[in-house]
């Protein structure tokens, strides 16, 4: 919100300069995001007086004799405008002086002739019309008659100024005008603040017709009215139209501007109706029906809907409640009668009217954040007091208040100085806070410790103790605060949980393995469901959806981690990274039920993904046994099926009989639909792995008991077996256990593929161990083997090969 | 009396020219074996006057242990130019590369992330990760954020349904944990967050950290006393902190904090904005409205919160200038965070 600095002195003695002063707002929690100094870059430009003039023939350029007082009685300046006279005041630009854009004013010779400075223009000054009268003109600014001669322009035009951005907290809604920041400028200096002029006088004449209903008193709690006449259309004073233009309005007509003027300094929007144009000239403020239209000031038709408050008269919308008016009400040249609008109207009706239409309208944004009841009365009784005495026109009698019942009483209640100061943790002396509540305009009674405290009209934003510990201590100095560390809290341990120590031991292990970890947003769209070929009936396709998603791309919650960690290696590719192992430890977010009621699964995933020539599905797969083994889990091994990987090469993984994830390459047709150049995708070679990590989790053990060795004797023992190429390692495994319960650990050490082996057919050679809770022997052995043996041979036509 | 000068001489020839293991055996064949010249002297013992015979053996026996003697000597020598000769063969280039692949690291905001926890651990923090998927109940009402509070509109929310949301911030996972636990509690809350934004500073998805402090005495000086802790073991010993005040619906007074500029030391540079001060977290004494909420006495029990965000304290300490790098997750990036 832009504040001009003249603008507070007009409410507070204000005795520091404008560093200072944004130092103190800075204190106080009003952030002053810019500070703009309204004469930057003008320097040397003084008011000077033509005392001589003539045209400098065969040329457009005219040569002044210019007194700038002490800048040179007699200055020689040559201007080619020809707006210029004798014993004009203009603004002079002489030697030495700069101008905004950088301009530095040197003796020049123009035509043969030197010239020695520079008239300016408004323009050249960076002022306009609503800044000085003149400024707009064609050629050099005049100066009023009364300039001092070799006065600084800058004091001449006021522009010796400052103007701070400050940005509001929202919950001080009562500091969106300039008279809400003089009132915290007032309490930090410790001056007194000066009240504008509420003052005004009614007629007897009234709009006697005139009524206003409310029929939406929950979303419009109070509505003002009033009543002026013989309004008069002029162009606003100078001073109002500099302080409108400076933060952002024109300046139209002055009875619209003082609606303005009110808004900026009261913090309270108001509207003007030219009664002539309200049917019954009445008002009625209620929803508008679906579909309704509304054509507001901006001349743009607005289809509403029931969220949207329309002010209306009897036949009509005529604005759009706390955002804009409607063009048919509004004010012109003709208009001799006007009805006030100064309301409330409740922030969430305003903001939700203010966002569905894209109107960020300064009325709006004021009505969003919430006005109070307080600047509503204010706000109406200085604007017929600014109708009044600049004589725009005659104050009625006629006044309406709805007030819809809104609890216009002062918030009081009682607080000690002990609990002030248990939240802040110093002892701010009784004195000091009373001195800091009095100067911000709480009513303050003492008795004893105890302070009764009644909370200013406008400050709905405090209700305990804990809110007027905050007032105490933003006048008093955040640095006063001591640091403490927790003297009075009990010792507690901390530290990760069982499970979140396993989770980072996870992603540190794997980072040894050389995967990176990458973070991808929880978000997608449907097309990443696409792109790795769910079919339709897939449960991952059951998504939840975001009602309001900033783009399509981002509008989905991800069900499968896959199309995020092809992104990460397909990015990585077509940035020249030949290969590449990541991982990503995230959510995936499983509904119940759709449309969604509660809370979904949020399922803990970890997906991996490699790529690069050396990359194949057991380089991956040595990573997940590895996972496993560190953790004291046993993973299993089965031919799997997805749609977005290889139908060769593709695995399930299961944990304690649960299928925990699946692990394989993807697809070719995948790799193929990459936006990635052609030329990178010929050997491009990803593997991928997705496992439910939140399943894992149960799996972990949580103790390890050590196991003495039972002194028993075991045997080992190699089996080489000549099978169908077509028969997984894994149903071997599944029938050695299963012939032999002795058979403690199986494991492959070798297998190859000849054709003297036979057609299709492979070889693998297994080492088996025997153990039991006996001695085995040679014997026992060999009796467990031939029971393999010939299971392997009647169940997977399995050879023992010699 | 013989003195086998002879032998010797012929001896110290032999075993002058051995030059390997074999060689060797051939020698000790030669003199030391049974069939060999040495022993072959014994045999001569018979035509040696009995008078003699001591001496004649123990000459023979001197011989033999002398030979021995040059025997034992050489093997050794020839086992060392063995020994010699193997480490000389098997020697590698030990500046060639170890392995085919090099480890990889954690992301740069989990490595932040930790490195917080570690820090708030040591004070006696638990950590609980609540949902991302929250409901308006948690992630607004019971925090103090009512149905029409303006604050809704600093959070940019992502909605689901009427009722669920993508949490705006780590807040819930107070409201969830004082449901859960009385005090004395002291919880930090990690976790993603999501708002409807995206541009240079915003990501749609981010990540935060939520400090929750609830006990007997707790105050607003706890709460720069914890920070300014937490700040100097993150950004160095002799940073400091400074208060100011702010707004969050949850907590009262709030305060933003901001850290000693740790690049400039405070003198102003391009990385404070010339002001020798970066904010880095937001934080204040709990409304007692929220202590309420969950069901705890504000008149026996105080509390404190805090809420930092990670991607920004990312940002400070490893100089990442744009939040969208984090999510690029390009090798480039991703790579230099060992150390």
């Amino acid at each position: 919100m832009k504040i001009l600095f003249s603008w507070l002195k007009d409410y507070v003695d204000i005795d520091v300069k404008a560093q200072e002063l944004e130092d103190k707002l800075f204190g106080a929690g009003f952030e002053v995001e810019e500070t703009i100094y309204l004469g930057r870059d003008i320097e040397k430009v003084v008011v000077g007086e033509v005392t001589s003039i003539e045209k400098y023939e065969g040329t457009h350029l005219y040569v002044c004799h210019v007194n700038c007082g002490e800048f040179g009685a007699d200055n020689v300046i040559l201007t080619g405008a020809d707006n210029v006279f004798k014993g004009a005041k203009v603004p002079a630009a002489v030697v030495g002086a700069e101008l905004p854009g950088g301009i530095k004013i040197a003796p020049r010779k123009m035509a043969d002739m030197m010239s020695y400075g520079m008239l300016c223009s408004g323009e050249e000054l960076g002022v306009d019309e609503n800044w000085i009268k003149g400024a707009d003109v064609h050629g050099i600014l005049i100066l009023p008659e009364d300039a001092k001669v070799g006065e600084d322009i800058k004091t001449t035009l006021e522009l010796d100024d400052y103007v701070f951005d400050i940005s509001i907290t929202a919950n001080r809604p009562d500091c969106q005008s300039v008279l809400g920041i003089a009132r915290e400028v007032a309490a930090f200096l410790g001056k007194p603040l000066k009240e504008p002029d509420y003052g005004y006088d009614c007629t007897d004449k009234t709009a006697p017709e005139t009524t206003i209903t409310v029929e939406a008193p929950d979303v419009c709690p109070r509505y003002l009215g009033h009543y002026v006449y013989d309004v008069k259309h002029f162009e606003s004073p100078q001073w109002m139209k500099r302080r409108l233009s400076v933060c952002g309005f024109s300046a139209i007509d002055a009875i619209v501007d003082v609606t303005n003027y009110v808004l900026l300094e009261i913090g309270q929007p108001m509207h003007a109706f030219d009664m002539d144009t309200l049917e019954g000239r009445s008002i009625i403020v209620r929803r508008a029906k679906d579909g309704e239209k509304l054509t507001t000031l901006d001349e743009k038709e607005r289809t509403l809907t029931p969220d949207n408050l329309l002010i209306c008269d009897k036949a009509k919308a005529v604005g759009l409640a706390g955002v804009m008016g409607g063009l048919n009400s509004e004010i012109k040249p003709t208009t001799s009668e006007v009805l006030f609008e100064c309301a409330k109207f409740r922030r969430d009706s305003v903001r939700k009217t203010a966002r569905a239409l894209g109107m960020h309208t300064d009325a709006a944004a004021r009505y969003e954040k919430g006005v109070d009841e307080y600047g509503v009365e204010r706000g109406m009784a200085r604007a017929l007091n600014l109708v009044q005495t600049l004589g725009i026109a005659t104050v009625g009698a006629t006044h309406i208040d709805v007030n819809a019942g809104e609890d216009a009483n002062r918030t009081v209640f009682d607080v000690t100085v002990s609990k002030i100061n248990s939240v802040l943790g110093i002892e701010v002396p009784q004195a000091d806070i009373v001195r800091i509540l009095k100067s911000l305009q709480f009513g303050v009674a003492e008795n004893g410790k105890i302070i009764t405290v009644t909370v200013p009209r406008w400050r709905t934003d405090v209700e305990h103790y804990q809110d007027i510990a905050e007032e105490v201590i933003r006048e008093y100095g955040y640095s006063h605060v001591v640091p403490t560390f927790l003297d009075s809290a009990k010792v507690t341990n901390g530290g990760l949980s069982f499970l979140q120590s396993k989770e980072l031991a996870a992603k540190k292990f794997l980072c040894t393995e050389g995967y990176y970890e990458v973070q991808t947003l929880a978000m997608y769209s449907r097309r990443e469901l696409d792109m790795i070929m769910l079919p339709e009936n897939d449960k991952r396709r059951a998504v939840i959806e975001l009602l309001n998603p900033i783009t399509d791309n981002l509008s989905i919650m991800r069900t499968v981690m896959a199309p995020c960690m092809i992104n990460v290696i397909a990015d990585n590719v077509k940035t020249d990274h030949a290969a590449g192992r990541f991982f990503e430890l995230a959510n995936v977010y499983i509904p119940k039920s759709l449309p969604l009621t509660e809370q979904p699964e949020e399922q803990k995933t970890l997906c991996m993904g490699a790529y690069g020539a050396d990359e194949n599905f057991f380089t991956v797969k040595e990573t997940i046994e590895n996972f496993a083994a560190v953790n004291g889990l046993k993973f299993r091994y089965e031919r799997g099926e997805c749609s977005f990987m290889h139908p060769g090469i593709c695995a399930d993984i299961l944990c304690g009989g649960v299928k925990i994830g699946q692990l394989g390459k993807l697809r070719y047709e995948i790799v193929e639909g990459l936006n990635v150049a052609e030329g990178k995708k010929n050997d491009l070679n990803i593997i991928l792995a997705e496992l439910n990590y939140s399943a894992i989790e149960d799996l972990y053990k949580r103790e390890i008991r050590f196991v003495p060795d039972n002194g028993k004797a075991a045997v080992k023992r190699d089996l080489s077996l000549v099978c169908d190429k077509k028969t997984l390692c894994v149903e071997i495994e599944d029938e050695i256990a299963a012939a032999s319960a002795l058979a403690r650990e199986v494991r492959l050490f070798d297998h190859f593929e000849s054709e003297k082996l036979g057609f299709g057919k492979k070889s693998l050679t297994f080492a088996i161990t025997f153990a039991g809770s006996g001695d085995v022997t040679d014997e026992i052995a060999d009796k467990e083997m031939e029971n393999i043996v010939s299971a392997l041979r009647d169940k997977l036509g399995a050879v023992r090969r010699v | 009396m013989k003195d086998f000068s002879e032998i010797k001489e012929q001896v110290k020839a032999r075993i002058g020219e051995v030059k390997d293991g074999a060689q060797l055996s051939e020698f000790w064949q030669s003199y030391l074996g049974k069939t060999g010249v040495i022993s072959g002297l014994m045999k001569e013992m018979k035509s040696v006057p009995p008078e003699e015979k001591p001496l004649f053996g123990k000459a023979v026996n001197d011989v033999r242990v002398w030979a021995q003697e040059l025997y034992q000597t050489k093997q050794a020598e020839i086992k060392q130019r063995e020994l010699e000769r193997r480490y000389e063969r098997e020697t590698v280039d030990v500046t060639m590369p170890a392995m085919k692949r090099a480890p990889g690291n954690l992301h740069p905001i989990t490595l932040i992330k930790q490195e917080m926890i570690e820090v708030f651990a040591g004070m006696g923090f638990d950590i609980y990760e609540g949902p991302e998927i929250e409901d308006d109940d948690h992630n607004f009402t019971r925090l103090n954020v009512a149905k029409d509070h303006p604050s809704r509109d600093m959070q940019d929310t992502f909605w689901l349904t009427e009722d669920l949301l993508l949490r705006t911030h780590t807040s819930p996972g107070q409201i969830r944990t004082m449901d859960a636990k009385k005090p004395p509690i002291k919880v930090l809350v990690p976790g993603k967050v999501f708002r409807s934004d995206s541009d240079a500073t915003h990501s749609p998805m981010f990540s935060q950290m939520e400090g929750l402090v609830v006990d007997k005495g707790i105050t607003l000086c706890d709460l720069q006393g914890m920070l300014d802790r937490f700040v100097r073991q993150i950004f160095g010993g002799d940073t400091k902190t400074r208060l100011r005040p702010s707004y969050f619906p949850f907590t009262e007074p709030s305060v933003e904090v901001d850290v000693s500029c740790f690049e400039c030391g405070g003198k102003g540079c391009p990385l404070c904005k010339g002001t020798g001060w970066i904010e880095v977290l937001g934080g204040g004494v709990v409304n007692k409205k929220v202590l309420e909420n969950c069901g705890i006495d504000p008149e026996e029990y105080s509390g404190l919160a805090f809420g930092i965000g990670i991607e920004r304290i990312t940002m400070l300490k490893y100089g990442i200038p744009n939040m969208g790098l984090f999510f690029e997750n390009n090798l480039d990036l991703l790579q230099q965070f060992k150390g």
